[in-house]
């Protein structure tokens, strides 16, 4: 045993600081908006009664006063919140874009070097297809199996369960995720008795063991195969419930009409669930341009499987060359932008609907 | 889970719409068997990567390192050694995952508390109090949900590091924090990240709250905070709840925000972190990985078994409702 609690308790004594750290700023602010409208009502009150004592009261200036009041206090609610995103959204956001037209010490200024480097290095113009891969493969796998499976054990014996069985990697973090997968890839030399599922399989059906994560292309689709098999669950739920929504008289309709499960799936379940899949497709897609934490852990990007947003955190973190860091910060900025417009205007027709 | 038999959606086998050929009766069973054989073999894949690191991290080391994890059913040998190892081990590659489990949960609760209330503050002040400029505060809130992580992580490092100065007058000094101190700086990254979401999701909730009723309240003259507090706070629990699973997970998970904020060392940093250090050094030394893995899974699976009801309608209210 080594495991010490002095040790561990300056870091309990921080997550006492904290939580007093969040009574104090929740509750003094609940507190400052609970007292401050009293103080100003009891002002208010005060002067009325001083100018009902002088003579007439000036009209105009009481009716707009209440409205004055509401906008204080949408200020107070919204205080810690517009700070904090200022902070730690926006002008960091703003200063990546400014970052990224300088050199690596952030010194100089370089114009378009860096978005040019971006196009013009072997390595990087391999990383952005590498990344291309993930976000046309993953949305798409993941979604068609996670829609596959959502229909098939809907209204099955054993449902719940079956679900949770498919949603359960959603609560395992990437890094685990990547853990568990390398160890169903691992390898070891022919002859050997194999430790690696995949492996293990291959050499069941008289194949020779390989080294799959060194080898390009196919190290990236089994590092994708990780990320499908997380995203699937989520894809599976939000669609299952959509299916669920499709009105009885619809399904009973077609049904009457006689037809089969096939044209049932294309001609009434798709299009009914038309806007959930939108959906879901888009935060997958989403998810899938910001990873990180797989390449990092199962191959730390190297044999070719590398994509923009960990090449991002070696180019700014690790060769300290931030100007060529933001510029791929930038550019991913710049990927998500359109699916984003994308989704705020299919939600807009939406509710316009 | 009312029919007997698992069977595609809509052919729900009632008396009624039994297909009467022999042919179409026979293209049915087909369909449900196929449809059957086809979500059980998802199923096993699944499940079957989990399972197998579960089995592994009870596994003696040499066991695991010569031997399949399928041998265990022939071959049963079961060990705590791992775990004793990597939670506890005394030698600097042994994980001491203990102390980062540790970490793990100090930053993980004040990066939940402090994003959910004050995205319930705004969310309730977006959605019920009436200020100019209402609309375009949202929009902008939402938009930001596009703004990836990475191009946030730069500035806000030197904005630790270096504090504010604007033309040679310091604004605000660096924060200069050591040790457990740059926790503050995870909770602060986690929260202010966090932040847009937590707003979209809640803000759902809120504004589909009876209009009636906060007049209601209005009119007995009740103030925004006391509203908020005794009305919209108990009835959007469930929300409040949803999104707290969500964000607890996200935080437990993390692996990039603790990377630059918390540093390496066992002061601070996650055991995510510590996993990915460790797969990457010792990617060999699978009876560590596997159960270090497993430690680091094992919290937030028992969080989303037991609230997973709570987590779906989370889930559901940000994507479905829109």
């Amino acid at each position: 045993m080594n495991f010490d609690f002095a040790d561990e308790a300056p870091k309990l004594v921080m997550l006492l600081y904290g939580l007093v750290a969040f009574v104090v700023v929740v509750g003094g602010l609940l507190l400052l908006l609970d007292v401050v409208p009293n103080w100003f009502a009891r002002r208010r009150e005060a002067r009325l009664v001083a100018v009902a004592d002088a003579g007439p009261p000036a009209g105009a200036a009481r009716a707009r006063r209440p409205r004055r009041a509401e906008g204080l206090f949408g200020l107070f609610f919204l205080l810690p919140t517009v700070l904090l995103l200022l902070v730690g959204l926006v002008i960091p956001a703003i200063r990546t874009v400014v970052l990224s037209f300088m050199d690596g010490g952030s010194d100089a200024w370089v114009g378009l070097r860096n978005y040019g480097w971006l196009f013009s290095q072997d390595e990087i113009v391999r990383v952005l297809i590498n990344t291309l891969i993930w976000v046309i493969l993953v949305p798409l796998l993941a979604t068609t199996t996670g829609l596959l499976y959502a229909v098939m054990v809907d209204k099955a014996r054993f449902e719940a369960v079956a679900k949770s069985l498919i949603f359960l990697p959603m609560a395992i973090s990437f890094v685990g995720a990547s853990i568990i997968w390398r160890f169903v890839y691992a390898y070891r030399g022919e002859g050997q008795e194999q430790i690696g599922l995949l492996n293990q399989v291959v050499v069941w059906f008289g194949g020779e063991p390989r080294q799959w994560l060194q080898e390009p292309p196919l190290n990236t689709l089994l590092l994708i195969v990780i990320l499908i098999w997380i995203q699937a669950g989520f894809a599976m739920v939000v669609l299952s419930a959509a299916i669920k929504a499709i009105p009885g008289d619809i399904v009973e309709a077609a049904r009457l009409d006689g037809v089969t499960p096939w044209q049932m799936f294309w001609q009434v379940t798709l299009p009914s669930i038309r806007p959930a899949l939108i959906v879901v497709v888009v935060t997958i897609s989403i998810g899938t341009l910001k990873v990180f934490d797989i390449v990092r852990t199962a191959t730390n990007g190297n044999f070719d499987t590398n994509v923009i947003a960990s090449e991002m955190y070696n180019q700014a973190f690790r060769y300290g060359e931030t100007g060529q860091g933001s510029a791929l910060a930038v550019f991913l900025f710049v990927l998500v932008i359109p699916i984003v417009i994308y989704q705020i205007r299919n939600l807009r027709k939406q509710r316009e609907v | 889970m009312t029919t007997a038999v698992p069977v595609r959606a809509g052919t729900a086998a009632t008396a009624t719409d039994q297909p009467t050929t022999v042919g179409g009766r026979v293209r049915k069973r087909l369909n449900s068997r196929t449809a059957t054989v086809v979500s059980i073999v998802i199923a096993v894949v699944w499940t079957l990567p989990t399972f197998g690191l579960f089995i592994s991290s009870f596994r003696p080391e040499d066991q695991i390192k010569t031997t399949g994890w399928w041998t265990f059913f022939s071959d049963p040998q079961f060990t705590l050694e791992n775990y004793q190892q990597v939670l506890f081990g005394r030698s600097s590659s042994s994980g001491q995952l203990a102390s980062y489990f540790v970490n793990s949960v100090v930053i993980t609760i004040p990066s939940v508390l402090f994003p959910l209330a004050f995205a319930a503050l705004a969310a309730y002040a977006l959605a019920w109090i009436n200020f100019r400029g209402r609309d375009w505060i949202y929009i902008g809130i939402f938009a930001l949900q596009i703004v990836p992580l990475q191009m946030a992580l730069v500035p806000l490092l030197r904005f630790f590091s270096q504090g504010v100065s604007l033309g040679g007058v310091t604004l605000m000094p660096a924060w200069d924090l050591a040790d457990e101190q740059r926790f503050v700086q995870v909770w602060f990254a986690h929260t202010c990240f966090a932040l847009p979401l937590a707003i979209f999701l809640l803000h759902n909730f809120v504004s589909q709250l009876p209009r009636d009723l906060m007049e209601a309240a209005r009119v007995d003259g009740a103030t925004h905070p006391k509203i908020f507090r005794t009305i919209v706070l108990p009835l959007i629990t469930p929300a409040i709840a949803a999104f707290g699973i969500f964000q607890f997970l996200w935080v437990w998970n993390d692996l990039l925000v603790a990377l630059i904020f918390a540093g390496g060392g066992d002061e601070t940093a996650p055991m995510t972190v510590r996993l990915a250090e460790m797969a990457g050094t010792r990617g060999s030394e699978w009876q560590r990985l596997t159960s270090g893995a497993f430690v680091s899974i094992v919290i937030p699976l028992i969080v989303f078994l037991s609230l997973q009801r709570y987590f779906v309608r989370g889930l559901l209210a940000g994507s479905v409702k829109g």
